[in-house]
């Protein structure tokens, strides 16, 4: 069952890789942007402005993302050429641009789970942490950290599993180049173009399998922590 | 602005919100506890979270002692404020257990400004036998005892109370009572306690802070607001007197004196109460239980018996209309005590403000 090709390990390599990097650097991103969305202070319209702009992907075609990427981080875009004067390469059909495209793709994905929690554990934990003499950081790891887990364990499994199947984003701005910017539904769209259809299947397979598990382990935690919360 | 005296907090905020304004310049002294006083929405929670820093409004002065804790562009934070707060809602962290609670704020509290230790709180609270507990396993009164436990192991410089009694049945509120009264008495942490409730004011209070529509209305000593017939204390449900004495040995009826021999009253002990003889107690009379004679009668069973002189007679606080007058009078020791009459056995008695009387008083509850 598993006699997979070079390429599709290479795939496999560059589509973990790209999910676990998207992950890590969306966990980073959508905390303050889902606190301050749950509760921070500033205008209500501002507010939703910014909700709006984070659940774009939901709606956009990846294609459109994809292209918008495209035109910014190529050699003629903003990005690419400013990138290019100062003698580094433009981001188009790179593993950086690529990544890029994902952390933007799967934001809505890692924020509104984040933003569902904190907005259920509200400001006064962290206002009676502070009371008790916790800064900043002291709070967050003390107090934020450990009483939303179950919001961030859904945030990141949520944003490695759409990583997986990120297919439009990529198409436009990645291209298709093993070991750099071939994921795995790329190779299987290739696959399925060149008729190879049990390779294509392999694939598939392996991924629906995938994607079901992390979504069942998603929703066991999801109900587990909802049941925990005081 | 004159310079911040010692011993004061010091505030001045204005604060514009819709259909909100506070608009409040003051000095608390830092002593006892200091009601603020005022219906829902007065602005009372938001002055509380301006003391704490949890609200900043630009422009906004506040000073603790000598030191700035907002001023121009200095603005300490929260967590180097060292005051102890504690809401009306459970707020214990359900991560931890009771232990793991009432130790956050005593670890991140410098050694050598750690004044209270867990054991002695743990005592004063009466929550010694819970620290294993996990805090989602405990009543209402426990947690909020377990969270003014944890306050207090911060050793904090100021304690701010907002409506900590609010969300208790009445059981578990006179359950907690107690605790709280005997906190500034034996911790000498100075704290401003948030309520609408006349009762706790009456049981706790050193001094009142009325506020009204986002103003502060007046700052004055307990014994004062609870000396004028049109004290917000008594809009509701009408007035009181609140004695405040030395309580000594039961006699062989069973009965405890209580006050100086001047103005003495003999009163039973209830059962329950933390009431023992020698200590300072508070008494509460309901100015409906009191009646007022000329002469001392001496055929009625009612045995507390002041002598008074009557300061003044007003219209009765609450909805009786032109009906009922309060007389306010004073006993022979200082103290104020309310009657409410009929307007017509006032005039029948010819009641004048000076007049010697005797106040005869049905019952009498206690406080502590």
């Amino acid at each position: 069952m598993l006699d997979l090709s070079p390429t599709d390990w290479m795939a496999i390599e560059v589509t973990l890789k790209l999910a676990l990097y998207t992950t890590l650097i969306l966990l980073v991103i959508a905390t303050p942007i889902a606190w301050w969305l749950a509760n921070g202070r500033g205008s209500p319209g501002v507010r939703t402005a910014v909700q709006a702009l984070v659940a774009l992907p939901l709606v956009l075609p990846p294609t459109v993302l994809g292209f918008y990427l495209l035109v910014l981080l190529g050699p003629a875009g903003p990005v690419g050429s400013t990138l290019e004067s100062w003698g580094l390469n433009h981001l188009a059909f790179t593993f950086q641009g690529i990544l890029i495209g994902s952390v933007i793709y799967s934001l809505p994905f890692a924020v509104q789970p984040l933003q569902q929690a904190f907005a259920n554990l509200g400001r006064r934990p962290v206002e009676i942490a502070g009371s008790l003499g916790a800064g900043r950081i002291d709070r967050f790891v003390t107090v934020i950290l450990p009483m939303t887990r179950g919001g961030f364990i859904v945030a990141a499994t949520l944003a490695f599993a759409h990583t997986l199947g990120e297919f439009g984003v990529i198409l436009m701005l990645g291209g298709a180049i093993p070991g750099e910017t071939q994921v795995l539904s790329i190779l299987i769209y290739d696959h399925a173009e060149a008729m190879d259809f049990d390779s294509a299947h392999r694939l598939s397979f392996g991924l629906l399998i995938f994607a079901f598990a992390v979504l069942f382990i998603v929703y066991a935690i999801n109900r587990r922590f909802d049941t925990v919360r005081l | 602005m004159t310079r911040p005296e010692p011993d004061t907090l010091r505030i001045m905020a204005l604060l514009e919100r819709p259909g909100f304004a506070l608009d409040v310049d003051t000095a608390f002294p830092l002593e006892g506890v200091t009601a603020l006083f005022g219906r829902s929405g007065c602005g009372k929670t938001t002055l509380l979270r301006i003391i704490a820093g949890l609200e900043h409004p630009p422009g906004g002065e506040v000073h603790f002692r000598d030191t700035a804790w907002q001023s121009g562009k200095t603005f300490i934070p929260l967590h180097r404020r060292r005051v102890g707060l504690v809401f009306q809602e459970s707020t214990l962290l359900p991560h931890l257990s009771v232990r793991g609670n009432l130790l956050y704020g005593y670890k991140r509290t410098p050694e050598p400004l750690r004044r209270l230790h867990l054991d002695e709180v743990a005592r004063l609270l009466g929550i010694d036998d819970l620290l294993e507990r996990r805090a989602d396993q405990l009543s209402g009164g426990q947690r909020q005892r377990v969270a003014l436990g944890r306050a207090l192991l911060t050793s904090p410089d100021l304690l701010l109370l907002d409506e900590p009694l609010n969300a208790l049945d009445t059981q578990t509120k006179r359950e907690i009572m107690p605790f709280l009264a005997r906190l500034s008495e034996e911790t000498g942490i100075p704290s401003l306690l948030v309520t609408h409730a006349p009762d706790e004011v009456e049981r706790l209070a050193t001094r009142v802070a009325f506020m009204h529509d986002g103003q502060l209305e007046r700052l004055e000593p307990l014994r004062d607001a609870l000396a004028r017939a049109d004290s917000p204390l008594f809009r509701d449900d009408g007035a009181v007197s609140v004695l405040q004495g030395e309580l000594g040995p039961a006699d062989a009826h069973g009965l405890h004196p209580f006050g100086p021999p001047e103005a003495q009253y003999r009163v039973p002990s209830t059962p329950g109460a933390t009431n023992g003889a020698g200590r300072r107690a508070r008494l509460r009379i309901d100015a409906r239980d009191v009646s007022i004679a000329l002469s001392p009668p001496q055929d009625v069973s009612i045995l507390n018996i002041i002598p008074v002189t009557i300061e003044s007679l007003d219209e009765a606080p609450g909805h009786h209309g032109p009906a009922r007058v309060l007389a306010v009078c004073r006993q022979d020791d200082g103290q104020t005590l309310m009657a409410e009459l009929t307007r017509l056995s006032t005039d029948r008695l010819k009641l004048q403000p000076g007049a010697r009387a005797h106040a005869l008083v049905k019952s009498v509850a206690f406080l502590d």
